[in-house]
């Protein structure tokens, strides 16, 4: 059982607004993904998104599910800008896993 | 408070006009200007805003505004935030596009609706929109998130056909960049130039020391942007309390400019001394005529970052004890 998110009707043509993507985190994805069920963030419609809304729709599934969030979050119908910005999310957020604590 | 209205809408001369603000008496911004010239970037009359809702409307006043020019002024809708009322008679059919005029923005709604919104201004083709929709978006929402501005963020920008560039100006009247960072920072934020700087830095945020970020922030906003600029040959200036940092651009014959994840590494010139605003303005001239592709630009940033948390982690990994 999957759950499928379309996000256009949530966040319009640019998805930048972080109060949302925080609702569907909380929401959607991380009990969907509590509950062991794929998650698939469809991104039909979108041409863009910022990190920072990137990284709150994701982030916190990756730190907390880690190799799991990994395998269960499908990405489908990204354009292109949107797959360059969920790669640059989901690779500092695996490279900062083992790391609590920056205190340099 | 008194500012005077510049005669160079290019960012490389921006100083001029930062030199003769003067931030004293609160109460009351007067504003002068040349009576025959006037022409400055969207960045200034943003800071003007900032200013004016410091000393309130009926407090704002314009000094000799004589000057013909001086009607962008009112087309940008500067004369809004002052009860003096405009010397200018504006057709605002006339002057269809290509513009953003001075908005507040207050929330994460109404930045939404603006974002959507701004882009018919402008009359560019939606492949060019990309870039803009990012910077903007990134920076305003960094104003509502961290700025603690009761003004909110303003934004303006303008058009430029024959440079084909977009300049753009973001200001909150907020508690700076400096105080941002000190519950977690304040050793790395003892100076605002040291502050604008160590913001800049990739996986800097001031919401955490954490890795990575909290699931809310990940401190990577500011460095995006900088390197947005960077790569298209961009200039970008971030003015907080007395700190300027200004990104100058690299030489034209570099096509694939390196990007740095420490801003002293990038050309750029700094001074912790300009007359003490307390807020943050964040100023960028974007060029639509760059060649690269805004994808391949992500991809670079994505690299950069990555060998930035990598260097850091290195920093905090024991060496295995050789006896």
């Amino acid at each position: 059982m999957k759950t499928i998110i379309e996000l256009k009707k949530l966040v319009g043509e640019f998805a930048e607004n972080k109060d949302i993507a925080k609702k569907i985190r909380v929401n959607q994805i991380m009990p969907a993904l509590a509950n062991g069920k794929v998650v698939v963030l469809d991104f039909s419609g979108i041409s863009g998104t910022t990190q920072s809304f990137i990284h709150a729709l994701i982030s916190e599934s990756i730190r907390q599910f880690r190799d799991m969030a990994l395998e269960k979050i499908e990405y489908k119908n990204c354009s292109d800008i949107v797959k360059e910005v969920i790669k640059t999310v989901s690779e500092y957020m695996q490279e900062s896993l083992d790391v609590d604590t920056y205190e340099g | 408070m008194k500012a005077t209205l510049s005669n160079s809408d290019y960012l490389r001369n921006f100083d001029r006009f930062i030199s003769g603000l003067d931030f004293s008496d609160p109460d009351i911004l007067r504003i002068y200007s040349h009576p025959k010239w006037i022409n400055v970037h969207p960045a200034v009359l943003t800071l003007i805003v900032a200013m004016a809702m410091r000393a309130g409307k009926q407090y704002v006043q314009f000094e000799n505004l004589t000057a013909t020019s001086g009607s962008y002024l009112d087309r940008m809708g500067l004369f809004e935030f002052t009860d003096q009322a405009s010397p200018y008679k504006i057709h605002k059919k006339e002057e269809s596009g290509r513009f953003i005029p001075i908005t507040v923005i207050k929330n994460s709604t109404e930045q939404s609706k603006f974002i959507t919104d701004m882009i018919p201004l402008l009359h560019l083709p939606v492949d060019k929109t990309d870039a803009i929709k990012y910077t903007i978006g990134e920076l305003l929402r960094n104003v509502l998130e961290h700025s603690e501005s009761s003004g909110g963020a303003i934004v303006a920008a303008q058009y430029y056909k024959k440079s084909n560039t977009i300049r753009i100006g973001i200001c909150d009247g907020g508690i700076g960049i400096k105080k941002s960072l000190q519950h977690y920072w304040a050793s790395n934020a003892k100076t605002d130039i040291e502050a604008i700087k160590w913001a800049l830095v990739p996986g800097i945020s001031g919401t955490t020391r954490k890795e990575g970020g909290t699931e809310d922030n990940a401190g990577a906003g500011l460095f995006f942007i900088k390197s947005i600029a960077q790569v298209a040959r961009n200039y970008f200036l971030i003015y907080s309390g007395s700190g300027i940092f200004k990104l100058l651009l690299h030489d034209k014959r570099i096509e694939k400019p390196r990007l740095h994840p420490h801003p002293d590494d990038d050309r750029h010139t700094e001074r912790n001394d300009a007359p003490y605003f307390q807020g943050t303005l964040v100023a960028i001239d974007l060029s639509l005529e760059n060649k690269s592709e805004f994808t391949q630009l992500l991809a670079a940033i994505r690299e950069v970052y990555g060998r930035a948390v990598r260097e850091r982690k290195r920093k905090i990994y024991r060496e295995p004890k050789f006896v």
